[in-house]
């Protein structure tokens, strides 16, 4: 039963929140920005999640793997999208981990997998190149030279791209420059020479990069998955990516929405409390009609990727999609119905406001999967 | 609890499942294979006639093998099966494109809140007699004053010792002048305050007193009728749970009419256009893709809203296997009744001028059809409770939002 949790995951779900309620609040993103903090998460809570399974929950058990699968992986991203949690638990445990499970050499996963698990080792996707998510439209170079290669080019919005300790570059040898063939993925490591990176403070207080590639020499096993056939493993990658993101997306909108049905009960205007207002009382409603048809999306997407993954593409890009409306509807009258207070920085509800803008873009804004959406149906 | 389903319990589903389908192939005329108009609905009655010879067949084929209610109990003549079993039956109905042999809202609505609230000897007068088709059902609850209102409602029932004198009248009371009984919500108490002084009453419409006037509706149909009651005598045994509480079955009984509603979109009898299907016929295409992006972004919005209605119907059969209850069942009509109005202004504008014909030449069926299925899906949030009701009763129940 794909839509309902089952004890194993409902008990996850309550340990998660625990623990994150505990470790890392909304405050801890406020202290981390306040502070202009180096690295943008706090390491010895992600070394306690790592402790927890959560590093290593979609791994197989033969790489030090929880193996508990998306299903057990989207209960901790929408507890972590409940408290708007910085660490590399998207960038490097999904969709870092999901190209080397999909596209890596044995020796690659046996080499990078576990320390993934274990949290010592972070990797960043460095995909994009323009301001939209694009991922075809790739002009980096991957030059062979003998048995190396030489990476030139510059990505932009890599996230967690200042901190992580390998890159994962999608690189172009050969095809057209908006072409699916022609593109291969590289591991390099973010200290290699000629690799410099620019960190982007972004509206969310979490982490991002620009990545400039000079020159970049890699040796043969940098490659993940076959050359030139690198889209064959990115776009599985991008899908499990967006599926994960859907679920902190979820868990996101569902806190926003509680916490604004709260106040709606608390907040009393001409003598009476807010929240008899039918005005606002209707808008609760649909979105709370809102609410639980993305929550069925975000399950179904999450059980494709471990059960049909022939179906994922359609799922993932229904799941995005769908989210993306949903956080943005919830957002924005979450800071409305809040009236004044929300639109101040004291209050938390701004905090989901910005986080929900960037995740919109991340991995496709809504226009680029309603588009893929209506391409797979054939119209 | 989410026990997962016992491998065996899994085995004898799957076994089911194939029976069914060999069942339904060998019995499911061909001619019941296809698309329908309203006058291939068979509902029943006193004075029904089959549409067809076929269409007889099907229903008494699928009466005898205990399939119209396959989950009711087998006392009334039920099919006695599972939530599980009556959901196989209905995936493999849907599959092979079976039409419904027997259109009935004593099926529907009435039937399911008989079995919870009506005595033994109701059960025995009118649940066999609804699963065979005998008596042709309708509903009274509206009336020209109370409609969202419905607490509201004047019609009255007054205690004359052995029998009840009804006056009043009903309004939007579907199928009305071809039902043969009409269950009703009439005020028992004059002096009870709104919900508290109503009961639930079952009236045979040949009774004197009893009159139907059809009502025509923008769709040019006039499947309501308004119905009016004039000294009309019904017996004490026909009312169903206690006197002035019939306000708890007829909301019991406007669960399952919600929940009806909220599946319409599938059950359909006409030839429904598919918007995606459509588009590739109406619309300009450029290498497979529609040009108009107005159009296309509006109908991947609604196949999206589909899907995740879709799943979300699977969801809330998955928690009512594993006994989690959620807010999901509560927001379908809502959802659902909007989307297929959405549904069909897409349709509408997928087929441009030639979606606006009324009748006669110049147009195809499913064009007809679409322009009049539109008209008609105006009512749809409207009936069973208005979207805005939905929406208050979601503010209140699932929100808990204080009332004013």
């Amino acid at each position: 039963m794909a839509l309902v949790l089952n004890e194993e995951q409902r008990f996850l779900q309550d340990s998660a929140r625990e623990f994150l309620a505990a470790n890392a609040p909304v405050e801890s993103l406020r202290t981390l920005r306040d502070d202009r903090d180096a690295l943008g998460y706090c390491p010895e809570t992600w070394q306690k999640m790592a402790e927890l399974g959560w590093a290593s929950i979609i791994l197989p058990e033969e790489y030090g793997g929880l193996d508990f699968g998306f299903t057990g992986l989207g209960v901790v991203m929408e507890e972590a999208g409940r408290t708007l949690t910085a660490s590399p638990l998207f960038a490097s445990a999904v969709v870092g981990a999901s190209a080397l499970l999909l596209g890596g050499s044995e020796q690659q996963k046996t080499d990078l997998l576990p320390r993934i698990a274990a949290g010592e080792l972070t990797l960043a996707l460095a995909l994009e190149e323009s301001q939209h998510h694009r991922p075809t439209h790739i002009t980096t170079t991957a030059q062979a030279n003998g048995d190396s290669f030489v990476i030139n080019g510059r990505k932009t919005f890599v996230i967690d791209g200042h901190s992580a300790d390998h890159l994962l570059v999608v690189a172009r040898s050969s095809g057209e420059s908006r072409s699916p063939q022609g593109l291969s993925l590289f591991l390099v490591p973010r200290e290699a020479p000629g690799v410099s990176v620019q960190r982007t403070i972004m509206a969310d207080s979490r982490n991002a990069a620009n990545i400039t590639l000079e020159g970049v020499e890699v040796n043969a096993g940098a490659l993940v998955g076959t050359l030139e056939n690198g889209w064959e493993v990115l776009e599985p990658v991008l899908d499990r990516g967006r599926v994960a993101l859907a679920a902190e997306m979820m868990g996101l909108a569902l806190e926003a929405f509680e916490r604004t049905v709260e106040y709606l009960k608390e907040r009393e205007q001409f003598g009476v409390l807010i929240g008899s207002f039918q005005a606002l009382q209707h808008r609760a409603a649909h979105m709370q009609a809102q609410l639980e048809l993305c929550r069925s999306v975000v399950l179904q997407a999450l059980s494709t990727v471990d059960d049909a993954p022939e179906q994922l593409p359609l799922l993932a890009s229904l799941a995005k999609a769908k989210l993306n409306k949903l956080v943005k509807l919830v957002t924005n009258e979450a800071v409305q119905m809040h009236g004044g207070i929300g639109v101040t920085d004291e209050f938390e509800i701004g905090f989901f406001l910005k986080r929900a803008r960037v995740a919109m873009q991340i991995f496709g804004d809504t226009g680029f999967h309603k588009d893929r959406y209506a391409t797979l149906c054939g119209y | 609890m989410t026990a997962p389903i016992r491998r065996d319990v899994l085995q004898d589903l799957e076994q089911f499942r194939s029976e069914a389908r060999q069942w339904l192939e060998a019995n499911c005329p061909e001619s019941q294979r296809q698309p329908m108009t309203a006058a291939d609905q068979y509902y029943g009655g006193r004075n029904a006639e089959y549409p067809s010879a076929d269409a007889q067949l099907w229903f008494e084929r699928v009466r005898d093998k205990g399939w119209i209610c396959p989950e009711w109990p087998t006392e009334y003549g039920g099919g006695g099966l599972s939530a599980e079993h009556a959901k196989i039956i209905k995936e493999e109905m849907k599959a092979i494109r079976a039409r419904t042999p027997l259109y009935s809202l004593g099926i529907w609505m009435l039937g399911p809140a008989l079995l919870e609230f009506g005595n033994e000897s109701q059960k025995q007068q009118h649940i066999p007699a609804i699963i065979n088709g005998e008596i042709r059902w309708c509903q009274g609850y509206s009336e020209p004053g109370s409609g969202s209102d419905l607490a509201s409602l004047q019609c009255k029932a007054e205690d004359q010792g052995d029998h009840f004198l009804v006056n009043g009248s009903k309004i939007w009371t579907t199928g009305a002048d071809k039902s043969d009984w009409i269950f009703c919500l009439v005020r028992t108490d004059p002096d009870a305050k709104n919900q508290e002084g109503i009961s639930f009453l079952l009236v045979d419409m040949d009774d004197p007193g009893i009159s139907t006037t059809p009502i025509a509706l923008i769709s040019g149909e006039s499947e309501f009728c308004q119905t009016f009651f004039d000294n009309v005598k019904v017996p004490k045994e026909n009312l169903i749970g206690e006197l002035n509480q019939g306000w708890s079955v007829a909301k019991a009984l406007l669960v399952h009419e919600r929940k009806l509603m909220s599946e319409l979109g599938s059950e359909s009898p006409r030839e429904i256009l598919v918007p995606s299907v459509a588009a590739r016929q109406y619309l300009e295409l450029d290498d497979g893709k529609v040009v108009d992006a107005q159009l296309r972004s509006d109908l991947v919005d609604y196949d999206m809203e589909m899907h995740a209605i879709g799943l979300t119907h699977f969801r809330t059969f998955e928690e009512k296997l594993a006994g989690v209850r959620s807010a999901a069942p509560l927001v379908m009509k809502y959802v659902g009744t909007e989307a297929e109005k959405t549904k069909s202004e897409l349709l509408l504008a997928i087929l441009g001028s030639q979606g606006l014909g009324w009748e006669g030449e110049g147009f195809n069926r499913a064009e007809l059809d679409t322009l009049r299925l539109w008209a008609m899906s105006k009512a749809m949030t409207i009936a069973g409770g208005t979207s805005e009701i939905q929406l208050n009763v979601i503010a209140k129940n699932i929100l808990q939002l204080p009332q004013s």
